[in-house]
């Protein structure tokens, strides 16, 4: 596997980030920074305070202490400290988010088009035509049949919605994009397939991501670094093959010998 | 009449509402909250538009009311007997002889001139509410002026139709600032939203809201570039006065499938088949 490049430049910094919701839920004292066109993964079971992390990371849980610091082209910006306005035009410009839930992320009265369209048309583009272009194009990248631009999501599958889904957030190249469990409630054979996809669009487009997920095998082939999470704290980081290959902490260990083999 | 007050309402209603009018006129196409008052009539049958009315309405104005352009409709014959006996004031059905028209669904063919208030009856006040449910997400969107979502629409429209297919509450832009719908007007009525000589009112009676268009303020109808804004067309003019440049309403005149295009402004139609006489 390719390493990360690690003289690359810092795009997102985590200083001792708090979120409770009570003792031990949540997350708490979270310390990371993430290169550009870097694959973090954070693992961990169920309320291990991934999914919280996620949300405070983009902009959608205000933090209890400690700060997000995102280096835009501009210089840092402290995301709880900049305004509701700058915070959602980064969110929506620079930034991608990918639900676990693709009925979350995808408007599903509306059709395939315009969902990958929304994104360019906030940014300002009104030309049908490029819309259009731009919608069948990406229909093609993410292996969904470009004749089905003018369907509406609620008549895809789960895959291809999660598909359209990826489609819809990358459409506007973003820099740094979150991932929440993207294969959740895929079958097997399927989930194969979106991550394959997700591998080749992630190295095409130089992505940075944070991705999060319960799922180690999701995490073997997209990350480049791991964050064990338990009870809210990391309990171990590195490189993803020295984590899964020679655990340290007794948890990592668990959660490694827990994986089933077929 | 004895037992209510001139036009009504309360006259501290009246100033309440004259408040949120003063507001509104200085954010042009803002929406602005108002405490809606219990009207003698239903919601959805024009209580924001005759609040507004009863709060502007002077002695000496002249009144006029349209229902789809028309002045003897129902709701236009009895929203203006209304006002005749609860304020006492004078109606017309002429439109050049108001100074104040009440109005659902048009704009009068005849054009507005300084001093005179057009008075909207809105049923849905959020132009962002067919996508977007919660009002606290609608008031941030408008705050940072996220305005993506209406081209949603009008991409989904020329998805599915090949053209823009909305007619009606076709969305604006007011002053390059808001995103507001102009009320259920057909889009034909959008242009002279536009740098209108009167002043133009908006009241939602349902939603507590109200908004406005001050004069000579710009008004731009959404649209893509490569599908353009257009306003309606009919093949033929009004079979009653022959006007080419007015919106038409079809007629059903029997049942084996006879039917006519009249305009549908009644007092537009009337003023022209006179001057013909």
């Amino acid at each position: 596997m390719k390493c990360p490049q690690l003289d690359r430049p810092t795009l997102l910094e985590a200083r001792d980030l708090t979120r409770l919701y009570g003792p031990g839920k949540g997350c708490e004292g979270i310390d990371f920074a993430l290169r550009s066109g870097e694959v973090l993964g954070i693992v961990g079971e169920s309320g291990s305070g991934k999914s919280t992390l996620l949300r405070t990371l983009c902009g959608m849980e205000a933090p209890d202490a400690g700060r997000v610091v995102y280096h835009a082209h501009e210089g840092e910006l402290d995301l709880y400290a900049i305004g509701e306005a700058r915070r959602r035009a980064l969110l929506r410009m620079e930034w991608g988010l990918v639900h676990q839930n693709p009925r979350d992320g995808l408007r599903l009265g509306v059709s395939a088009g315009a969902n990958i369209g929304e994104r360019l048309m906030a940014l300002g583009e009104r030309h049908y035509g490029q819309l259009r272009a731009a919608g069948q194009d990406w229909m093609g990248r993410v292996e969904l049949d470009p004749g089905r631009i003018d369907d509406a999501p609620q008549h895809f599958s789960g895959g291809m919605q999660q598909r359209l889904q990826i489609a819809r957030t990358l459409v506007t190249r973003p820099r740094l994009v979150f991932m929440d469990e993207p294969t959740g409630g895929l079958d097997v054979s399927v989930q194969a397939r979106l991550l394959d996809m997700l591998r080749t669009l992630v190295r095409e487009l130089g992505l940075s991501v944070v991705l999060v997920t319960h799922d180690l095998a999701v995490a073997r082939l997209l990350a480049d670094r791991l964050m064990v999470m338990r009870r809210g704290r990391v309990v171990e980081a590195g490189l993803t093959d020295q984590i899964l290959d020679d655990p340290q902490h007794a948890y990592t260990q668990l959660l490694v010998s827990s994986v089933l083999t077929p | 009449m004895n037992g209510y007050n001139f036009a009504y309402l309360d006259e501290q209603t009246k100033r309440m509402i004259r408040r949120g009018l003063l507001k509104a006129v200085a954010i042009p196409g803002y929406q602005v909250p108002f405490g809606g008052r219990e009207m003698p009539m239903p919601y959805g049958w024009g209580t924001g538009g005759m609040q507004l009315t009863a709060s502007i309405l002077g002695e000496e104005d002249v009144l006029k009311v349209i229902d789809q352009g028309a002045d003897d409709t129902t709701n236009a014959v009895s929203i203006r007997a209304f006002f005749e006996r609860v304020a006492g004031v004078e109606t017309t059905t002429a439109t050049a002889d108001a100074n104040v028209i009440q109005t659902r669904h048009r704009i009068p063919e005849t054009p507005l001139a300084a001093g005179q208030i057009l008075v909207f009856q809105v049923p849905i006040p959020e132009p962002l509410r067919f996508i977007e449910p919660s009002e606290e997400e609608t008031r941030m969107m408008h705050a940072l002026e996220e305005y993506g979502v209406m081209h949603v629409k009008l991409y989904e429209d020329i998805a599915r139709h090949g053209h823009i297919a909305t007619t009606y509450a076709y969305p604006v832009k007011v002053d390059g600032r808001y995103v507001t719908d102009p009320s259920p007007i057909p889009k034909f009525d959008n242009p002279k939203l536009h740098m209108s000589e009167a002043l133009m009112l908006f009241g939602a009676g349902r939603e507590k809201r109200l908004y406005a268009i001050p004069p000579h303020t710009r008004v731009e109808s959404l649209d893509f570039e490569d599908h353009p804004f257009e306003i309606q067309e009919w093949d033929a003019p009004c079979a009653l006065c022959g006007a080419r440049d007015s919106f038409l309403d079809e007629v059903i005149t029997d049942d084996r499938g006879g039917r006519m295009f009249v305009c549908s402004d009644t007092d537009y139609c009337q003023n022209r088949q006179e001057e013909v006489a």
